[in-house]
């Protein structure tokens, strides 16, 4: 199971980091790799079965856009969520996005967590994700032909 | 919109490019996925050539077992397999292991510059409360 932590210390408490993290307006002020660039189009609705999608620009002048649902929501504590790339990102499969929130003195302890970045069931859904991929370009090509 | 065959060819190649590129990705995970795997291409790392009955010696399980390790490295073009006489050389090919970092590596850029940036704003909505709570 291929997966990426990342552990962070941030000086704002839980309540502030959890916001942070799961609101429209604070996912627009941080989400994506390149500082200066915009997340253009942020939906969240952070509850179990809830959906969020965030399209941003990177440097490249590129567009993303990645999807998913809120599988658990436990506020101020742990956010699971699916995650798969709509736009760009070259759409890998489904995989899933884990963050923990800890109260620290200094104020918290975030333990981020990308998972299943590419295992079996990932790739299923990723060649149904490829499938589907093929059928928007055909569906363009016919559209320019 | 540039219309027109050769948008068409150009598309379909870039497709099947990053098509071939997640399916070797995946063939590199799924082989670096099983323990035993892992260390045969820790030994080989260490050791350079090997052959595959010194390869062998460590592991509890029989030779055609590690053989068919051996196969799944060899797909994944983790490996290299050289005959000569009665010794088969088994031989460490990196290039699909760089891919795979590569791969994670665009992973951990992309979350840890948007947690710097999440803590900047988190950091400034904690003063603003704080200046409140005064």
């Amino acid at each position: 199971m291929t997966s990426l932590i990342l552990v962070r210390r941030v000086r704002a408490r839980p309540s502030i980091v959890f916001d942070a993290m799961t609101t429209a307006e604070g996912i627009s002020h941080w989400w994506g790799p390149d500082a200066g660039e915009p997340v253009l189009k942020a939906e969240s609705d952070p509850r179990p079965g809830g959906r969020y999608r965030i399209r941003f620009r990177t440097k490249d002048g590129l567009e993303h856009e990645c999807s998913g649902e809120y599988l658990e929501v436990t506020p101020h504590a742990r956010i699971v969520m699916s995650w798969r790339w709509t736009v760009g990102g070259g759409d890998p499969g489904e995989s899933r996005v884990e963050i923990a929130l800890r109260a620290v003195t200094e104020g918290t302890e975030i333990t981020f967590t990308h998972a299943r970045l590419h295992d079996e069931e990932s790739r299923r859904s990723h060649e149904a994700g490829w499938t589907g991929a093929f059928d928007k370009l055909e569906a363009y090509l016919a559209e320019i032909a | 919109m540039h219309g027109g065959p050769v948008d068409k060819r150009r598309a379909i190649q870039i497709l099947s490019c990053m098509v071939n590129y997640n399916e070797r990705l995946d063939r590199t995970f799924a082989a670096l996925v099983d323990p035993t795997r892992r260390a045969i291409l820790t030994k080989l790392e260490r050791k350079g050539a090997v052959s595959v009955s010194e390869l062998a010696e460590p592991f509890a399980i029989k030779l055609p077992a590690v053989m068919k390790h051996l196969d799944v490295l060899a797909e994944a073009g983790l490996i290299t397999r050289a005959k000569a006489g009665r010794t088969v050389t088994v031989r460490l090919r990196p290039q699909p292991m760089r891919e795979a970092m590569e791969w994670l590596r665009r992973y951990e850029r992309f979350w840890s510059t948007s947690l710097d940036r999440l803590a900047i704003y988190a950091e400034a909505r904690e003063a603003e409360a704080k200046e409140k709570e005064q």
